[in-house]
């Protein structure tokens, strides 16, 4: 009987964790106040793994995301690689950033546009003191698939396509060698049809290489692409977490529920008034409760929880792999 | 009779390297009251086109064919007409809100603007109107006073939309006007524009890279590539059952949650968009092209009818028109 109780703990194991956020804060002061960014999440990404964190710009998914690479300092808890927590003294850090690589979005931003492909992929290499230099940066663009890599050496950012200039920044995250990829938007400036490839070749990687990612984004169809494990995140918190099939096709938050609604196509539509509201002040009770659909629509009040929706904290979730959500309305259910 | 009708329409930029043919021969055509979504990716044309249908475009274009309005042809019109045309006739609503907006002006000054301009308001009226036109896009009239920085991405694009709408046009063309929105804020413009275009009966014309965005507003959707409406028809049709090879990778980039086939396989198209400058010869789309057959590279079929109301320029749809 007992084991069947931790049958939940089993599925943690199927990844071995490389790369977890403890209890983790981060603050801002803003306007005079205290920008709570992230406020109090648990994450943890396996070996291998590709996690999409999902939600509405301020939501702090990018504060999370550069806290995770260290270059936010958290106002509380830690961010630990594989089983050690984070360092910030500089060598350390620098040992760090090469294991963990972050990869931009808006590759016309992120790249010089006066150093050749060449320059830009031997950055970190060089930046390392990693010898072979040359042959480094041909593997690395091949493997984002720039093939003849010889070919991309002396050409400027400018010259290349939208999609090309991604895999230069992918291929200047490559050339370190790393074991976690943090992207964030990987393709929200890239048309279309260009974003398929891009998507695929993250999924290669993970294939050939055996990279985790942590993929940042609005776009749930971009989870439901390429992600094994998506956590939902809403103001400063992950607010539903777990598989990809499992939280996108059966959402138990209402947040979730809502987000997956207004996508073109679905059948009935609720849409949220208001926009995410302030970090600077985030609400008691339950975060979502002022613009819950479930409470607004005396549902929650019906299952008698409508009070604790609006006094009382929910419990912050843990690093689990299972499908999970802060809700004290899907909590009846559970 | 259409509202709007797109004869043959092109338009080339003229730049120090030589010329850009930006639209290559683009017929259209739009009844009053009904929505045409045009679709494609960058340097596919269509914020060119979108910005041709009011004379906007900058003064190196040279515009080719006709684009009539309710039977009058805007290339053709004199100034003074032209004017008495945008905003009171035809609006447009542009994408990125940020920069659309005056940032050291009261927003209900702007909104007025237009009805100034067109003589159609004293003060006092203008108040009115802006106060109705706030509440028409769903934000608080004491609103009127803000400044643009004091508005969410969101508000601002609502406020862009009251501005279009200030002088009751017949039409208004969207370019773009949720691309920089979170899918939330997202769908409350879209929902707004659906309603506005359904209790005022305004025409739209949507311009958009998001094919799924097009098919859930629009009836009509003109897919673009390289300045050419390589396929068009009902917008639910051409989403769902695709003729031409381009528009079924594009509704492919747009995966459906849910959809089992696309479950970890995401799909693209090899290559990029081509340069205007340096087309493809041929069906411009043959490079990209996961159907190409040989005569391709040199044979550039045109649009033919591909069922009901549909049309596709490709050559396994003429070969199936001809079969039949």
């Amino acid at each position: 009987m007992i084991e069947t109780e931790t049958s939940s703990d089993t599925v943690d194991t199927a990844h071995h964790t490389l790369l977890e956020a403890r209890d983790l804060h981060v603050e801002f002061p803003s306007r005079g106040r205290r920008a709570r960014a992230v406020d109090g999440v648990n994450l943890s990404i396996g070996a291998g793994e590709i996690v999409a964190l999902v939600g509405e710009s301020g939501c702090g998914k990018t504060t999370l995301a550069r806290t995770l690479m260290g270059l936010e300092r958290p106002t509380s808890g830690s961010v630990v690689y594989d089983g050690t927590a984070l360092d910030y003294r500089s060598k350390a850090l620098k040992a760090y950033r090469k294991i963990v690589q972050l990869v931009l979005q808006d590759p016309m931003g992120s790249l010089n546009p006066r150093h050749t492909v060449y320059e830009a992929v031997a950055e970190g290499p060089r930046i390392h003191g990693l010898s072979g230099e040359r042959e480094i940066v041909a593997e690395a663009l091949s493997r984002a698939g720039l093939r003849p890599p010889e070919r991309f050496f002396l050409r400027y950012p400018h010259e290349l396509s939208g999609g090309q200039r991604q895999r230069v920044v992918i291929a200047g995250a490559l050339a370190l060698n790393p074991k976690v990829l943090v992207a964030d938007e990987p393709v929200a400036s890239l048309d279309a049809s260009v974003r398929g490839e891009i998507l695929a070749l993250l999924l290669k990687l993970r294939a050939d290489l055996g990279l985790s990612a942590l993929v940042v984004t609005h776009d749930l169809g971009l989870a439901w692409n390429i992600a094994d494990r998506v956590a939902v995140m809403y103001l400063g918190r992950i607010v539903e977490s777990g598989p990809v099939e499992q939280v996108l096709t059966a959402p138990r938050h209402p947040y979730t529920q809502a987000l997956l609604s207004v996508l073109p196509e679905s059948p009935e539509r609720i849409v949220l008034t208001g926009e995410p509201p302030d970090p600077t002040r985030i609400p008691g009770g339950c975060r979502f409760h002022a613009r819950c659909q479930v409470l607004a629509s005396g549902k929650a009040a019906e299952a008698g929880v409508d009070a604790k929706c609006r006094s009382e904290l929910l419990d912050i979730l843990p690093a689990t792999a299972a499908a999970q959500a802060a809700c004290h309305y899907a909590e009846l259910s559970a | 009779m259409s509202l709007l009708e797109l004869d043959d329409l092109s338009v080339t930029y003229r730049i120090a390297s030589g010329e850009v043919p930006a639209v290559r021969g683009v017929s259209l055509k739009l009844d009053s009251g009904a929505a045409l979504g045009v679709a494609g990716e960058s340097g596919s044309g269509k914020s060119t086109l979108a910005m041709a249908l009011l004379r906007l475009l900058p003064r190196d274009a040279r515009v080719g064919g006709r684009i009539l309005l309710d039977g009058d042809d805007v290339l053709a019109m004199k100034w003074g007409r032209l004017r008495a045309v945008r905003w009171a006739e035809a609006s447009i609503v542009f994408q990125g809100a940020q920069h659309g907006l005056n940032p050291v002006q009261r927003i209900g000054d702007q909104i007025a603007e237009p009805l100034f301009v067109h003589g159609q308001a004293d003060p006092r009226q203008a108040r009115k109107r802006v106060a109705e036109l706030l509440e028409q896009v769903g934000m608080p009239t004491w609103r009127a006073r803000s400044y643009p920085h004091e508005l969410s991405g969101g508000q601002r694009q609502r406020v862009m939309i009251a501005m279009a709408l200030a002088c009751s046009p017949r039409l208004i063309i969207a370019d773009e006007p949720t691309t920089a929105l979170d899918v939330m804020v997202q769908a409350q413009v879209l929902t707004l524009i659906k309603e506005l275009i359904a209790e005022q009966s305004i025409s739209l014309v949507m311009i958009s890279h998001d094919l799924s965005v097009l098919a859930d507003v629009c009836d009509q959707l003109a897919v673009m590539y390289a300045g050419r409406v390589v396929e068009n028809g009902p917008s639910r049709e051409v989403f769902h059952e695709a003729k031409h090879p381009y528009t079924r990778a594009l509704a492919a980039a747009f995966p459906t949650v849910g959809d089992p086939v696309s479950r970890l396989a995401p799909k693209g198209l090899g290559g990029d968009p081509p340069d205007p400058m340096d087309l493809p010869t041929g069906c411009s789309f043959h490079p990209r092209c996961p159907v190409a057959l040989e005569e391709c590279a040199t044979l550039d079929v045109g649009l033919w009818p591909a069922g009901d109301r549909r049309t596709a320029a490709c050559v396994h749809v003429r070969a199936k028109e001809e079969a039949s």
